[in-house]
């Protein structure tokens, strides 16, 4: 059964498309992880990736942001074929990810964590030679963007650790927001939260959007999929089962879809357009 | 959520919580402690000329420290730091006793040291081995081969240039030599390293969260390398010193330096967990060091029972580390 057509959605493809996935395959010996999926995030929007586990999302995820390369297939930045090799490729290239399991350095401050990898240097003889850190620039750099995204947080300079879970979730959220270029991918960013502090990090998603960053949002969280999502790109077997509003489908279209219970043509064609 | 409450409850619980956070302030009330029972107990410690001697005291340890510091950050340990140094020693005096030019048998001698720096980092970074593992490893072949090398004895070093780290500069009655000075010069440009440059910052990072510093792009087995190979350099420069402090090789020196550069390590707030912790507390953990022995040497008492006190200090200060932790 094939209930999109990879060539004709490929087509469709036009302006408005960030990040694009044509076809791609990866087996891992005689298990098939992603079998021929097509993928599309269009600009300014929050794409929500959901799927039963094994559906082939992480593997997808990990294409995208090139933590493993693809047998086959091809995957578009603006439009340009690119070919990332690992991560830092896709970073370089204006991907950064956001990992469920709060990849943060919690004994350092917030402003050090935004910057961690990415350090400033001071202008001069002092930067060039003697390689000081412009903290303070860094710290003025971290606080502004944290009240563009409204995050509020205790101090820039205290310790991630001193943090609630939702707000270190904020710093590594808030760092991708910072440093994307193209895009944002959340893979299950509040899977290890509890409500009101997933609450937090989804506001801080939303504050994203509205700076016209798209983003990815993996997430096993139907509500909080059916919350914030513009699209939801469902996952089955290997390949997209499906594209889907939240304004035209329940949730339990969603998951009849994820589990093969419904058909989807007709979920998908009036999307396909 | 606990710290957001303090902030808003209570003024004089937080400023106690940041003289707790600051981490040299426990280890200076320890050195002052100590410092006061010692000057109650013997009149003759708070002179002059014994503090200027406690400093000279503390030069080798101090600067082993450094490198330490800089591993244990990293949330490694080096068993080797004292078997490095005493290599560099004895190098030293054999070039330099069988002809060699005593600058470039001091700086063979640091090359071997760093030598070993980069062997213990290789092992660590590229094969991903235990640092405990590895640096006990290298501590028992060069303690063999040191033996080998010495024919077993201790041999005089009589050299001007090498024993130039001894020499005494004064200073309104206070009496420094320049190993003293060379000691300080290296807390002083490491601590720079360590806190205003991006490498420090990956140091923490690395010691901290090794994942997530991979993850933001971080080089891990470089920087691992680099720290391995930096410490190494300190601690040849470290045999340059104890050579000024003792003009002798002995292949059986500094038997105490793992437990005395730990221990001084520890006290001084570096978490044996890596990531968290910092030069000054160390300087302060080595004076504690090097005061508590001298101190218990005024006080007319065996240095076994010297050894046995720091052994318990150094196992307090990690349990204490480990409660601060639990906390958390």
């Amino acid at each position: 059964m094939a209930p999109v057509e990879p060539r004709a959605q490929a087509a469709t493809a036009s302006a408005g498309v960030i990040l694009e996935a044509r076809n791609v395959v990866k087996r891992y010996g005689h298990v098939t992880a992603l079998d021929g999926v097509d993928f599309e995030l269009r600009a300014g929007e929050i794409l929500a990736v959901v799927g039963d586990n094994g559906a082939g999302k992480s593997s997808l995820i990990k294409a995208l942001t090139g933590a493993l390369v693809p047998d086959s297939g091809e995957i578009l930045l603006d439009g340009q074929p690119v070919h990332f090799k690992g991560p830092l490729e896709a970073r370089k290239l204006g991907i950064e990810t956001v990992y469920q399991d709060l990849a943060v350095a919690a004994a350092l401050d917030i402003a050090s964590n935004l910057f961690l990898g990415r350090e400033r240097r001071r202008p001069g003889f002092l930067g060039n030679v003697l390689r000081m850190l412009d903290k303070k620039g860094m710290r003025a750099e971290a606080e502004r963007s944290m009240a563009d995204l409204k995050f509020r947080l205790p101090s820039i300079n205290s310790a991630v650790e001193s943090l609630s879970g939702g707000q270190r979730q904020g710093v590594a959220v808030a760092r991708a927001a910072l440093f994307a270029k193209k895009l944002a991918i959340m893979d299950e960013p509040t899977a290890a939260l509890g409500v009101r502090e997933t609450g937090q990090v989804l506001d801080l998603i939303r504050a994203i959007r509205q700076r016209g960053l798209p983003v990815v949002l993996i997430s096993h969280n139907m509500p909080n999929v059916f919350e914030i999502a513009d699209r939801i790109h469902i996952m089955r077997l290997g390949r997209r089962a499906a594209v889907v509003s939240p304004k035209t489908h329940t949730m339990a279209d969603v998951v009849a879809i994820m589990t093969g219970a419904a058909k989807v043509e007709q979920a998908t064609r009036s999307q396909a357009g | 959520m606990n710290s957001a409450s303090a902030l808003a409850s209570g003024r004089p619980s937080t400023i106690a919580k940041r003289l707790i956070a600051t981490p040299s302030v426990g280890p200076l009330l320890v050195l002052l402690a100590f410092g006061v029972i010692f000057s109650l107990t013997n009149p003759r410690f708070l002179a002059t000329q014994n503090l200027s001697i406690i400093l000279q005291q503390t030069v080798i340890i101090g600067t082993l420290a450094i490198g330490q510091t800089l591993i244990i950050l990293t949330a490694g340990i080096d068993l080797a730091v004292g078997a490095i140094c005493v290599l560099g020693t004895i190098l030293a005096g054999k070039l330099a006793n069988s002809g060699y030019d005593p600058v470039l048998a001091m700086a063979l001698a640091v090359l071997a040291c760093t030598a070993a720096g980069v062997a213990a980092g290789s092992l660590i970074a590229g094969l991903r081995l235990p640092p405990f593992i590895v640096t006990l490893g290298i501590l028992g072949i060069i303690t063999a081969a040191l033996r080998l090398i010495s024919a077993g004895g201790a041999f005089p070093v009589t050299d001007a240039f090498l024993g130039w780290t001894g020499s005494t500069i004064r200073l309104n009655g206070f009496i420094l030599t320049y190993g003293v000075i060379i000691m300080l010069l290296l807390y002083g440009v490491v601590w720079f390293l360590l806190n205003q440059t991006q490498w420090g910052r990956h140091v923490y990072a690395v010691g901290n969260n090794p994942e997530a510093a991979r993850l933001v792009g971080i080089p891990v087995g470089r920087l691992l390398l680099s720290v391995y190979v930096l410490a190494a350099f300190i601690y040849g420069i470290a045999a340059w010193l104890a050579l000024g402090r003792i003009p002798n090789a002995d292949p059986n020196a500094l038997q105490t330096a793992n437990l005395d550069s730990i221990t001084a390590v520890v006290i001084g707030g570096t978490s044996l967990f890596g990531g968290r912790g910092g030069l000054i507390g160390t300087l302060i953990g080595a004076l504690i060091v090097g005061v508590l022995r001298n101190g218990l040497t005024l006080a007319g008492i065996d240095p076994l029972w010297q050894d046995l006190i720091t052994g318990i200090l150094v196992i307090v200060a990690v349990a204490l580390d480990q409660l601060t932790r639990g906390r958390r």
